[in-house]
């Protein structure tokens, strides 16, 4: 049996925007538990389209309860794939994100969907499914219960992480777009003095002649 | 954020200042003007793809988007 789990989710961002900062959302205040992400694999498609896969390292804790029936020198830590195609012409971004160790006791595996907001054009929208399986005799129920609940929190904590990284980079744009107002602005003035000065000078000029 | 292989974290981040660039200056803009982080690319596959086989990590063999399992909604 497998516990399925669909939710949406809303980012007040641009798709390009959105697609930017899921290059660079590790590290952010919410993600301590990723240890280390590589590219392992990318190419670009002759439709133009990008394919990557990304392994992350993850801390992961199993609870007291469970413990007991865990290897006692099982690695507490776990290795996760993460491919993902960028479609730049549809303006859609798929992941699929699943554990390669630890799978025979739980097996999570993650699809999200990133589109632009229909009612919003500058927002986006994210659609997550989620599979969670466990394989262990008579404990499969409560594992995927617990797979299930920490599964959930992860989505806060991966949506706060995207809207940090997300205001992280906005708030650089604005201020580089302030600096360079700033200079067009004192480029304008320049030029206007300078304009106002040939006028004077070809005035007095004029008034020499008359 | 740090490579898997302890030794490629420098070469990670050089391929991924020019992935970003790329990323958000040509890529999503249509731009098809090729691709200028070949190089740094491949020096950084060299040092990560060394350090998966020593530690001996299981991504040998899996599927693009993952295995095709059947997903059925309980």
């Amino acid at each position: 049996m497998v516990k399925y789990f669909c939710c949406a989710g809303l980012l007040k961002s641009t798709w390009d925007q959105v697609c930017i900062a899921f290059w660079q959302r590790y590290p952010n205040p919410y993600s301590n538990h990723v240890l280390t992400e590589d590219i392992i694999f990318r190419e670009v498609t002759p439709t133009n389209c990008l394919k990557s896969r990304r392994l992350l390292t993850k801390t992961s804790r199993a609870p007291r309860w469970m413990e007991r029936y865990l290897p006692k020198h099982m690695a507490r830590k776990a290795y996760i794939i993460e491919d993902s195609i960028v479609d730049p012409q549809k303006r859609t971004m798929t992941t699929l994100t699943w554990n390669i160790s630890h799978a025979r006791l739980l097996s999570v595996e993650e699809r999200c969907v990133y589109q632009i907001n229909p009612d919003n054009g500058s927002w986006t929208e994210i659609r997550r499914e989620a599979w969670i399986s466990s394989n262990v005799y008579g404990l499969s129920r409560a594992i995927q219960e617990f797979g299930l609940a920490r599964f959930k929190t992860g989505v806060t904590k991966t949506m706060k992480g995207f809207e940090y990284v997300l205001a992280k980079m906005q708030g650089e744009m604005p201020s580089r777009s302030l600096t360079e107002t700033a200079t067009d602005r004192a480029r304008e003035t320049a030029l206007a003095a300078k304009e106002k000065a040939k006028d004077l000078a070809s005035q007095a000029q004029k008034k020499q002649y008359v | 954020m740090n490579s898997v292989g302890e030794a490629c974290t420098d070469l990670k981040r050089e391929y991924d200042t020019c992935f970003n660039r790329w990323f958000a200056d040509k890529f999503l803009k249509g731009d098809r003007s090729g691709d200028p982080c070949t190089e740094t690319f491949r020096k950084y596959q060299r040092c990560v793809q060394k350090a998966i086989q020593e530690k001996d990590i299981p991504v040998d063999g899996v599927d693009f988007m993952g295995p095709d399992k059947d997903k059925t909604e309980t």
